[in-house]
C-alpha cells in the first residue's frame, strides 16, 4: 500500500487547466463551407434536423446536434466543399442573453459557489458518466466552488440530462418545484437541449424546456467535461446577477 | 435462422425441451406484431444452445381476434419473469398465473389497454391515463420501509427502490425500474438500419459499442453480408477498449461504496486516461460513430496503434496498483467479502450473464460461446470465481482487465499484419429478413433481434442488454445484508438502467 501511495505521490498533481480543444479526431464544432447544391443533402443526412439551410449557407442548431459526422460525410462524398469537424468544443448557450458562453468564464472566477443537483430525465447515461468525471483529479470541479448536492432543496442549479421521458416527467417537475429561489436549469447534452435524438415516441415528452424553464443549453452528445465546466461557471455568473 | 412455429398451448412443452431444466439459458423472449402479414401476434422464445454454438428459437402464434393468453413460463423458466411482464405491457398478451402480474415498463400515467408496440398505435401516440403500480412491502411489528429514488443522492440513473427493513437488515427489496423508457424499439420502426444507427448507439452510453455491434451483426446476418477482416479487427478492438474503460471505471467506483478515497481517486484518474484514448481513437469519448452496418467508418492508423500501446501500458500498471490497494486493506476486504452473495443455482436459474454470472461460478461468456468478431482466433481464458460475493465480482473484473490488455496486444498485432484495407462492405436489401446478433458487453452478453421488411426497413428491433438479465438477481443478493451495504452491492453489479429501460 505504501509503495502504491509513493507511486501516486510521484505522479504529482494531475489537475489540469481546462482545455477546450480535444484530440485530432474529436468531432467538435462544424466548420468550413459547402456548395449550395449539397446543402439539402446535408440537411437530409442529419438524423436530428440540426443542419439547417439558410439561403446559400447553413446553420447548425447545436442544441440538437449529435456530432455524428453524417453531414460532413455527405459533403465529402459529393466533393462539394471543405465542411469538417474542428476539434474544438461548442460553447454552451445562455438563453437569457441568447449568446454563447465564452472561455473567459474560466479565468479569475475562484471564490464563488454553485450547488448543483443532477437529474437524469431519460438519458443514455453518457452525460451522467461525464458528469461523474468532473470530480476526478483531472477536472477537479471543486476548485471552482461547484459542488453536487444530494437534494434539490439544497441546489441553485438543476442539471438535466436526457430527453424527458413520460415516466420521469413528474420527477422533473417536482424536483424543480422543490428548489429554492433563485434557481437555474441547465439542459445538458443534445437530448435535454434539443430533444430530437430519438424522435417523437409514445414514451417521450421532449426536450427539458417543454417541462421546466431552461436557462442554459450545453451542446454535445455527450458534452465533454470541459464544456460542462464552462457551462457551470457561466451559470454561477448568471446566478450572481439574480441575487 | 431457423424458427420453429408453435401454438400458444405448445409453449410450455417447447420451453421445457429447449431449456432442459434451465441447462440452456433463456436469452430472450419478446413479442412481435405480424398482423400485417396475416400471421397475428407472435412471441419469440430464444434459448442459448452451448453445444450447437447457436440459438434455439421458437415462435408462438396468437390469433389477434382470439384469446391473447397463455400459461406462464416463469414457473418453469424463472428467467422469463420480466420478459413476460414486458410482453404484457407492450402487446397485451397475458401470461396466466404469473407470480408478479404488475406492469413493468409503463408506469402510472399510461392508461390500461394501451399497447404501444402494436402496429395500430402510432409512433408518437401520447395516451394519458391511469394504471396501478403497487410496490411490494412487508407487514409486521417493528418492520419499516425505506423508499429511495427515483432521483438519487448521487450522480446515477433513476430507479425507485423500496426496502423492507427489520432494523438494519434488508428483508426484501422491490425495485421499480424503466423510468428512462424512451420507446426506442418503436422509434426505430420504419427506419433503415443506417437511419436507426444513431438511436441504437444511444441506447446506453456505457455499452455503446456492444449495442451497436450486436445490432450491426443482426443486420449483416439477415442480409448475408461478410464484414471485411480489417473491420472485424477494429470492432473487436473497440469492444475490448470499451470493456477496459468500464471495468476500470467500475473498480474505481466500488470503493466509493465504502468511502475508500485513495482508490476512488486513482480509479477516476485511470478512467479519464482511457476515455481520452477513446476520444483519440474514435473522435468520441464513448467510442460512438465508428461501427456501421457492413463494417467501420474509421481506420486505426499507425500513430494511433502506438498511442493505444503507450496509454494502456500506463493504465495496466495503475490497475495492478489498485489490485494491491484492495488486497492489502483489511478493512476494505472485511466489507466486500461475504457481502451480497448470489449462489450459483440462482445465477443459472435466472440466466445471469457477464461479470455477475462469472463471479458465481457460471462461466457464461459470449466471446467463448459464440463465433463472432476476431474472438475465435484469439487466445484468452474466461475468468470465474466461486464465492459470488462483492469481492468475487471485483476480482473477476480485475482479472478480466488483464485478459483484455492481452487481447488488445494480440489485436494490434493482427491489425498491423492485416493487408486488406477495406473497411466496409455494401449492404443490399432484398425481401423480408430477420436475424439476431450477440456481443459481450462489459456487463455481459448483449442480444439484439432485428426484422427487416420488404424495403429493408426495420419492422421490429428487440434489445436484451446484459443488465436486463442481471437485474432480477440484485434483490436476491441484497436480502439479509445490512442496508449500508446496498450501495456497495449495487455498485458491484454496476448495471445500467438506460439499456434495460430503452
Amino acid at each position: 500500500m505504501f509503495k502504491v501511495l509513493e507511486r501516486i505521490f510521484k505522479d504529482k498533481i494531475a489537475t489540469e487547466q481546462i482545455a477546450l480543444t480535444g484530440s485530432d479526431r474529436l468531432r467538435g464544432k462544424i466548420e468550413g463551407s459547402c456548395n449550395s447544391d449539397c446543402l439539402n443533402k446535408c440537411a437530409k443526412a442529419c438524423p436530428v434536423k440540426a443542419f439547417q439551410v439558410e439561403g446559400n449557407d447553413y446553420k447548425i442548431d447545436y442544441k440538437k446536434c449529435l456530432f455524428c459526422g453524417k453531414c460532413v460525410e455527405a459533403v465529402a462524398e459529393n466533393a462539394a466543399g471543405d465542411l469538417h469537424h474542428s476539434s474544438n468544443d461548442v460553447m454552451p448557450m445562455l438563453i437569457e442573453a441568447g449568446v454563447e458562453a465564452t472561455a473567459d468564464v474560466l479565468k479569475n472566477k475562484l471564490g464563488r459557489s454553485l450547488h448543483v443537483r443532477h437529474l437524469d430525465a431519460g438519458s443514455c447515461n453518457a452525460c451522467d458518466f461525464e458528469m461523474g468525471a468532473l470530480s476526478n483529479s483531472y477536472y477537479d470541479l471543486h476548485r471552482y466552488g461547484v459542488a453536487f448536492v444530494a437534494s434539490p432543496r439544497h441546489a441553485d442549479l438543476l442539471m438535466v440530462t436526457g430527453v424527458v421521458s413520460r415516466n420521469l416527467e413528474q420527477a422533473l417537475k417536482m424536483s424543480y418545484e422543490a428548489m429554492p429561489e433563485p434557481k437555474l436549469v441547465m439542459a445538458c447534452g443534445a437530448c435535454a437541449a434539443g430533444g430530437e435524438t430519438y424522435g417523437d415516441t409514445y414514451a417521450i415528452v421532449g426536450a427539458a424546456d417543454k417541462v421546466v424553464p431552461v436557462d442554459l443549453y450545453v451542446p454535445g452528445c455527450p458534452p465533454r467535461p470541459s464544456a460542462m465546466i464552462v457551462a457551470l461557471l457561466a451559470a454561477a455568473d448568471m446566478l450572481k446577477e439574480q441575487m | 435462422m431457423s424458427i420453429m412455429k408453435i401454438s400458444p398451448e405448445a409453449m410450455h412443452e417447447t420451453a421445457h425441451m429447449f431449456s432442459i431444466d434451465n441447462y440452456h439459458p433463456l436469452t430472450a423472449m419478446f413479442g412481435r406484431d405480424e398482423t400485417a402479414s396475416g400471421l397475428g401476434y407472435t412471441i419469440y422464445m430464444v434459448f442459448e444452445n452451448f453445444e450447437k454454438r447457436d440459438m434455439d428459437i421458437a415462435k408462438a402464434v396468437f390469433d389477434p381476434h382470439g384469446h391473447l393468453e397463455y400459461e406462464t413460463l416463469t414457473k418453469l423458466v424463472p428467467a422469463a419473469a420480466w420478459f413476460e411482464r414486458e410482453i404484457k405491457d407492450m402487446f397485451g398478451i397475458i401470461p396466466k398465473g404469473h407470480p408478479d402480474p404488475r406492469p413493468l415498463v409503463l408506469h402510472e400515467n399510461f392508461p390500461e389497454g394501451f399497447f404501444p408496440l402494436r402496429k395500430v398505435v402510432r409512433k408518437n401516440q401520447q395516451e394519458r391515463g391511469k394504471r396501478e403500480y403497487k410496490m411490494r412491502t412487508s407487514d409486521g411489528e417493528g418492520l419499516f420501509e425505506v423508499p429511495v429514488g427515483p432521483i438519487h443522492a448521487g450522480i446515477i440513473e433513476p430507479g425507485h427502490f423500496r426496502f423492507s427493513q427489520a432494523g438494519e437488515s434488508m428483508l426484501q427489496l422491490d425495485a421499480k425500474l424503466f423510468f428512462t423508457h424512451r420507446g426506442i424499439e418503436k422509434a426505430v420502426e420504419g427506419k433503415t438500419p443506417d437511419e436507426a444507427l444513431h438511436i441504437v448507439e444511444r441506447i446506453c452510453g456505457a455499452c455503446s459499442v456492444s449495442n451497436t455491434w450486436s445490432f450491426c451483426q443482426a443486420v449483416e446476418k439477415a442480409l448475408d453480408v461478410k464484414v471485411p477482416r480489417r473491420a472485424e479487427i477494429i470492432r473487436t478492438l473497440l469492444s475490448e477498449l470499451e470493456r477496459i474503460v468500464n471495468h476500470v471505471g467500475d473498480i474505481g467506483n466500488m470503493p466509493a461504496g465504502v468511502g475508500f478515497n485513495p482508490a476512488i481517486s486513482l480509479g477516476g484518474r485511470l478512467k479519464e486516461q482511457t476515455m481520452r484514448l477513446c476520444e483519440a481513437v474514435a473522435g468520441n469519448r464513448f467510442l460512438r460513430g465508428v461501427i456501421v452496418p457492413g463494417g467501420v467508418r474509421q481506420d486505426i492508423t499507425h500513430e494511433l496503434i502506438v498511442e493505444i500501446r503507450e496509454v494502456l501500458k500506463k493504465v495496466r500498471f495503475g490497475v495492478a496498483d489498485m489490485g494491491i490497494m484492495f488486497k492489502e486493506q483489511d478493512s476494505f476486504q472485511n466489507r466486500v467479502q461475504t457481502t451480497g452473495i448470489v449462489p450459483k443455482e440462482v445465477a443459472v436459474d435466472l440466466a445471469m450473464v457477464g461479470v455477475g454470472a462469472r463471479a458465481s461460478g457460471f462461466a457464461h461468456d459470449s466471446r467463448k460461446d459464440f463465433d463472432y468478431g476476431m474472438y475465435p482466433e484469439l487466445d484468452f481464458e474466461v475468468c470465474t470465481h466461486k464465492s459470488g460475493d462483492v469481492a468475487a465480482r471485483l476480482l473477476v473484473r480485475l482479472e478480466e482487465l488483464e485478459v483484455s490488455f492481452k487481447l488488445v496486444d494480440q489485436l494490434l498485432k493482427l491489425l498491423e499484419n492485416c493487408e486488406d484495407n477495406t473497411l466496409k462492405a455494401d449492404l443490399a436489401y432484398n425481401g423480408p429478413r430477420e436475424s439476431w446478433g450477440i456481443s459481450e458487453s462489459p456487463r455481459g452478453s448483449n442480444f439484439h433481434y432485428v426484422a427487416l421488411d420488404n424495403e429493408g426497413k426495420i419492422d421490429r428491433l428487440f434489445v436484451r442488454s446484459a443488465s436486463y438479465a442481471n437485474w432480477p438477481a440484485v434483490p436476491f443478493a441484497v436480502t439479509g445484508n445490512i442496508i449500508p451495504d446496498f450501495p456497495l452491492i449495487n455498485k458491484s453489479f454496476e448495471l445500467c438502467y438506460a439499456c434495460i429501460d430503452r
